[in-house]
């Protein structure tokens, strides 16, 4: 494919690839980003051009979107491209289509990109699985990204969206969009969207949510119930998946929309999903010393609740590691909107920078735990632990920790 | 027995403002005192509390919360006494006028002579105010810089921006306000106990916990400049 790309972009593509090249040569990263900026700065266009010819599906949302592309990775089969490493903004996305000839690509997008991401790439099919508050110290508010995704749906004439039937925000910011796949997920999680987004009244919660403006949630094509079945135009499609939890059921159910809106048979998709066991280190076992420990990322309040929804199902000892460093958002505030209070029964220990403020949040609800102040401490045999981790939090737990 | 209500939760929530409510009752239940946590809607009439709790919001949330205030007995209510804990756009929405969605300014409920304009750059980050010499440690996001004529302020600014970059939030009758935002009581056990002390008009007996290392922590890491 790269006969067709216009010499500008021929050398683009070079200079991404010899950057990167370097980059891991010299063990200066994963060689994603610094190749990809290189790229971008010769040809502005790159990712356009990279596009042009291939059908692209891009995943955004706040939460699951790593492992929704994955399992629709999985689901399409062979050979499919993707930027695996989870650099998810422009950079990401040119350097992985740099290095694969695959035809299909599913690019991981960050919400705040999308608008640019979908306007240069012109995917066949976008995902969007749910929006709410995510570092609140350095992104835009959540509103806010809903309006960029208003403009762009009106835009993106050619996109078949795959979208969040139970989310309002993303039901307000498709209202001018023609093709919408709507997906109802079962969440116990309204608390960025308890006001209407177009109105601000208080939306009223039911079967299905609605709002006095006349704002209701569409009817949905694909739905999943509170105990995990999906179904589509009433009949129930058999999911079996290797990852653990309701919101990987949610995140499957998308995977498989798409696929259905690319055209593909759901049932054949749905035979490949249970092969992905881990999704860039979370999920799988792994070795932390002689202890057995599965890693589980959560950084903002509704991936702590999608995760604590089935907190019974967890390892008695659990670990929270909690940083505030700036990709995790410097403001810790968000542990007082996350259900922690769900951990009640659990051996807790409390660890990373901010460990105390989490400290002080269990003990709010009245669940005392353990402060951890060096985790090497913690290396003994034991029984299996369950991590759960904020992002540079689980960055340097899948540094400490190996496959088991 | 203390009652607390959360004012309009689902437009005053933004940075885990609910906290505030828990630990009032938490550290009221530790001293034998029974609490009852209401959470108030924007169409519910407000009941008879102890401690009124009003959080930060977004513009468009902020807006409704200051029509459903203005349309109740709240400011009758601050008159009689009523112990509040504004913060962030709850502080903006008791002044005079605060600025959403653009310029304009739009009309507060007039508690106090407090005028918010809006201010760049976004005040973002830690935050360390000096209340009557003691420390209040927390995190601010705002886009307002307020102004005070008469009203006394909270305290003095040690560290961040707070109304003006020389002072924070305000003090009138038993109303406090401030732009440390979300668990501000958290992380500032005696600022919860004033409150309580405040609202109950009995002195508290000390109550030591996992909240005193945290505030240690932050008042060593968030120094004056």
């Amino acid at each position: 494919m790269t006969t067709r790309l216009v010499p500008r972009a021929k050398a683009a593509r070079f200079a991404t690839l010899f950057v990167n090249g370097l980059s891991r040569t010299m063990r200066r990263g994963e060689g994603t980003v610094a190749g990809g900026r290189v790229g971008l700065h010769i040809d502005p266009q790159l990712l356009r051009h990279l596009s042009a010819d291939r059908t692209i599906v891009a995943v955004s949302g706040t939460n699951g979107k790593t492992t929704t592309s994955a399992l629709l990775r999985a689901a399409l089969g062979d050979a499919v491209g993707g930027n695996v490493t989870g650099a998810n903004m422009p950079a990401g996305h040119v350097a992985a289509l740099a290095s694969s000839s695959a035809m299909q690509f599913v690019l991981e997008v960050d919400e705040a990109w999308l608008p640019h991401v979908v306007r240069e790439s012109t995917p066949r099919v976008v995902c969007l699985l749910n929006l709410s508050r995510d570092q609140l110290d350095r992104a835009s508010e959540v509103r806010q990204i809903a309006e960029r995704w208003r403009s762009m749906a009106s835009e993106a004439l050619a996109t078949a969206f795959v979208a969040n039937a139970s989310d309002p925000l993303i039901v307000d910011a498709l209202s001018a969009a023609s093709n919408v796949t709507w997906v109802s997920v079962p969440s116990s999680w309204h608390a960025d969207s308890l006001s209407c987004p177009r109105c601000t009244a208080p939306l009223r919660f039911g079967d299905r949510w609605e709002c006095s403006c006349g704002l209701v949630e569409p009817l949905a094509a694909w739905r999943i119930d509170a105990q995990g079945s999906i179904s589509t135009n009433g009949e129930t499609i058999a999911v079996a998946l290797s990852l653990p939890g309701l919101f990987n059921r949610v995140n499957a159910a998308f995977a498989l929309a798409a696929c259905q809106s690319l055209g593909l048979s759901v049932a054949e998709a749905a035979s490949r999903l249970a092969s992905l066991e881990t999704v860039q280190g979370r999920y799988g076992i792994r070795r932390f010393g002689n202890r057995q420990v599965r890693l589980l990322l959560a950084k903002n309040p509704a991936g702590v609740a999608a995760l604590l929804d089935e907190a019974g199902t967890l390892s008695p000892d659990v670990w929270v590691s909690i940083n505030a460093q700036v990709a995790d958002g410097k403001d810790p505030s968000w542990l007082y909107d996350a259900p922690f209070e769900r951990l009640v029964g659990h051996n807790v220990s409390c660890l990373g920078e901010r460990r105390l403020d989490l400290a002080t949040r269990l003990e709010v609800d009245g669940i005392a735990s353990r402060v951890v102040d060096d985790a090497a401490h913690l290396d003994g045999a034991g029984p299996l632990v369950t991590i759960i981790a904020n992002y540079t939090a689980f960055q340097s737990w899948m540094r400490e920790t190996t496959p088991w | 027995m203390v009652t607390i209500a959360l004012l309009y939760p689902e437009l005053l929530g933004t940075y885990g403002d609910g906290g505030n409510a828990r630990v009032l009752a938490r550290r009221a239940n530790a001293r034998g005192i029974a609490t009852s946590v209401v959470s108030v809607g924007t169409d519910d009439p407000l009941p008879d509390a102890d401690i009124y709790l009003l959080g930060g919001g977004e513009d468009g949330p902020q807006r409704f919360a200051c029509e459903a205030l203005r349309r109740s007995d709240f400011t009758d209510r601050v008159a009689a006494g009523a112990t509040v804990l504004a913060v962030c756009a709850g502080l903006q929405i008791l002044g005079e006028s605060f600025c959403v969605e653009g310029n304009d300014a739009y009309a507060g409920l007039g508690v106090v002579d407090a005028v918010t304009e809006r201010g760049t750059p976004r005040a973002v980050g830690d935050l360390r105010v000096s209340v009557n010499g003691r420390p209040l440690i927390g995190f601010e996001n705002h886009g307002g810089r307020t102004t005070l004529r008469s009203t006394a302020p909270l305290g003095v600014v040690e560290f961040g921006v707070g109304n003006d970059g020389a002072v924070d939030g305000f003090r009138h009758r038993n109303v406090f306000a401030t732009y440390a935002h979300g668990p501000v009581l958290a992380i500032n056990p005696w600022f919860a106990d004033e409150l309580l002390t405040t609202a109950l008009g009995v002195a508290l007996a000390p109550l030591h916990s996992v909240a005193d290392e945290l505030y240690a922590e932050r008042c060593r890491v968030v120094a004056p400049r």
